[in-house]
């Protein structure tokens, strides 16, 4: 089992929900990454998403450019990516990295060359924006025998007949985009999210994650209702944003931990 | 070469094409692929096509042999394709037109546009205004900054002209922003896409909207001289002016094809914008093509004099006719662009876009070896107004 399934199945049975939180690899800078991904875990994270820096973000908002573009500053690529989570992993055998990012890196780096290198790195899961299953099965097929999990988007624009479709290649869980837009936009319409989430259901018996939108723990308490995992990722980019260097670590442990709090309530 | 039946069902063009974006687009991109094919087949949507380009736009637009030109260069013979004669100054209102009626025929009242030199805003503004809708243009602060008459154009047809501030702040962060607004209100807007790249079937719609300039070409050239140019030659950043006249002479032998694209301050600097001549294949903008980008699959900024060519990519089909063989592709860099420029400028009474230029500067350069009677048709895909304030600052002129 691999260990995005292991958390999920541990999780259910402690009635729990999984929190996933994102930060952009290299931001503020690379040797932050990975002490915020331990103060992540120490807040109550459940499973991480490490975000890979592009120099053009099409499906984010302001906040997550500007992550990107401050890690592309320090010359951060995918190889460094890689870097950092296998020096986490180096110190924490069992919290799940999911790396999401967009197709290009991936494309440079080779779909071969990457598959091996992040399973060597300890990396769980691989959720690419911009390749719908239409351009991914021969990449997905790598990525499961490499061992990671091919995470995919299903969107309210989805129609009912596509689900099955992206339902089929995917792995790991399924990440419902909870808004028309990019990351980081303020208007998550909660019974919109709830209307969806059962055709989805109905489709995979796969684990579904929401994210887009969510800003505080009381709406990420409200989204754990219907879903299985909330995914917070500008807000958490805006707390490191915010704070001090001294600051930083403690900022970002004591938001996850609000929020763990409201999950578990 | 034969006629292909490319893009295939999915988009694809060979290996280059498809469409990589995130999944809220994918419904969208559907819905559009789905109205165009039945379009496409409408005999009346083809004829108010035909009726706008003609009574609106000015087509046909006229070939001009640039005679004082060719002797004083002392080869072959140089034609220019006038689209500079067109309602709002280039071909881009080819495809916008295209795109609108579109639009209107998926009851979408909000257009928005990308646009680097401010021709394509233009252009999409215009026919907003045509139709009665309501269009947001993204443009980045730089481009704002050396094409502010297209600016003021946009705001006078009743745009809203936006500000892109991310990354190059040049087109292609342009791009990226109106992709982000399109995310966001994808049930209410149609993107007006303003060359033939991004995800399908855009560089196929913006390819047929667009081919009308070669199919002119394939009767006017034979009414002139009686036959076929030896050569067809037209700039290319992302590459719609170029496919237009390009695309119709792909089954006709004989006749070469040359794409130019920007060689800014040289290849060699890596200061350009010729993803053919020096770009390797990636995924950009919801297609996959010839890329700048650095090692770690970054998008590399570009530079060109023409802030309608800086782009690091190439619309797909181009970079299948560049494999195939049947188009070469060559550069010009911004001296030789502007030395053509003003070469049009005296020689004929015509002051072209910095864009078509580099057309413009790639037959001066082979024409002095052919023979008199050689003939190279030019897309003049774009009138140089726009431009006379860049060209003053670099030519060292007061205004």
């Amino acid at each position: 089992m691999s260990r995005i399934a292991a958390t999920f199945t541990a999780l259910k049975a402690q009635n729990k929900k999984a929190l996933i939180p994102f930060i952009t690899a290299g931001d503020p800078a690379p040797d932050r990454t990975v002490p915020l991904m331990h103060a992540l875990v120490a807040g109550g994270a459940d499973i991480l998403e490490l975000g890979v820096p592009f120099s053009d973000p099409m499906a984010d908002g302001p906040t997550i450019q500007r992550a990107s573009e401050r890690a592309l500053k320090h010359g951060v690529g995918l190889k460094d990516v890689l870097a950092m989570s296998a020096e986490f992993r180096q110190t924490n055998a069992s919290t799940p990295v999911v790396l999401m990012g967009y197709a290009n890196p991936i494309e440079a780096m080779g779909w071969d060359a990457f598959c091996g290198a992040a399973a060597q790195a300890g990396v769980d899961g691989v959720l690419t924006v911009d390749y719908p299953p239409e351009e991914s099965a021969e990449f997905a097929a790598k990525c499961a025998a490499a061992g990671l999990d091919n995470i995919y988007l299903l969107a309210p624009t989805t129609p009912v007949e596509r689900i099955a479709t992206v339902a089929k290649l995917a792995r790991g869980f399924i990440y419902y985009v909870s808004l028309k837009g990019v990351t980081g936009a303020a208007t998550l319409d909660l019974a919109e999210v709830a209307a969806h989430l059962p055709a989805i259901h109905a489709a995979t018996g796969l684990p579904i994650g929401v994210g887009f939108g969510i800003r505080d723990a009381q709406t990420a308490r409200q989204v754990a209702e219907v879903a299985d995992a909330v995914v917070i990722g500008s807000r958490i980019v805006q707390e490191i944003e915010n704070s001090t260097p001294e600051t930083m670590l403690n900022n970002v442990k004591n938001f996850v931990a609000g929020v763990r709090a409201a999950l578990d309530k | 070469m034969q006629m292909y039946d490319l893009p295939d069902a999915q988009g694809h063009f060979g290996p280059y094409g498809g469409v990589f974006v995130a999944e809220t687009l994918v419904a969208a991109l559907d819905e559009l692929k789905r109205e165009y094919e039945v379009a496409r087949h409408d005999p009346d949507f083809l004829a108010e096509y035909r009726h706008e380009l003609k009574h609106y736009v000015g087509r046909p637009s006229p070939i001009y042999h640039a005679r004082r030109w060719s002797e004083a260069l002392g080869g072959a013979q140089i034609y220019l394709k006038r689209e500079d004669l067109n309602h709002t100054g280039a071909h881009k209102i080819n495809n916008t037109i295209g795109q609108a009626l579109l639009a209107r025929r998926m009851g979408k009242k909000r257009v928005i546009a990308e646009t680097g030199a401010g021709q394509h805003g233009v252009a999409s503004a215009t026919v907003a205004a045509r139709y009665g809708m309501e269009c947001v243009v993204y443009m980045g602060s730089e481009d704002i900054k050396r094409q502010s008459p297209n600016v003021f154009r946009m705001k006078l047809l009743g745009a809203k002209v936006v500000a892109v501030e991310s990354g190059s702040k040049t087109l292609k962060d342009a791009l990226n922003e109106a992709m982000r607004d399109w995310v966001t209100n994808v049930e209410s807007t149609f993107y007006i896409l303003g060359t033939a790249a991004g995800p399908h079937p855009y560089p196929m719609l913006v390819r047929d909207f667009q081919r009308v300039i070669g199919d002119e070409c394939l009767t006017q050239m034979p009414e002139m001289i009686g036959r076929q140019p030896d050569a067809v030659i037209a700039c290319v950043g992302g590459g719609s002016n170029a496919i237009g006249i390009f695309y119709p002479y792909i089954p006709v032998d004989g006749v070469r094809l040359i794409g130019v694209e920007a060689g800014g301050r040289g290849i060699r600097t890596g200061q350009h914008a010729a993803p053919l001549s020096a770009g390797t294949p990636g995924v950009l903008h919801g297609f996959r093509s010839y890329l700048m980008q650095d090692g770690n699959g970054q998008v590399i900024e570009t530079h060109s004099i023409s802030a309608g060519l800086d782009y690091p990519g190439v619309g797909p089909e181009h970079a299948w006719l560049k494999d195939s063989g049947r188009a070469e592709y060559v550069s010009i860099d911004d001296d030789e662009a502007l030395a053509a420029f003003h070469n049009l400028c005296r020689y004929e009474g015509i002051i072209p876009a910095l864009e078509s230029s580099h057309a413009l500067a790639h037959a001066a350069r082979i024409a002095p070896a052919m023979g008199k009677d050689k003939a190279l048709l030019v897309n003049l895909s774009g009138r140089g107004d726009k431009d006379i304030d860049t060209v003053a600052r670099l030519s060292g002129i007061e205004l």
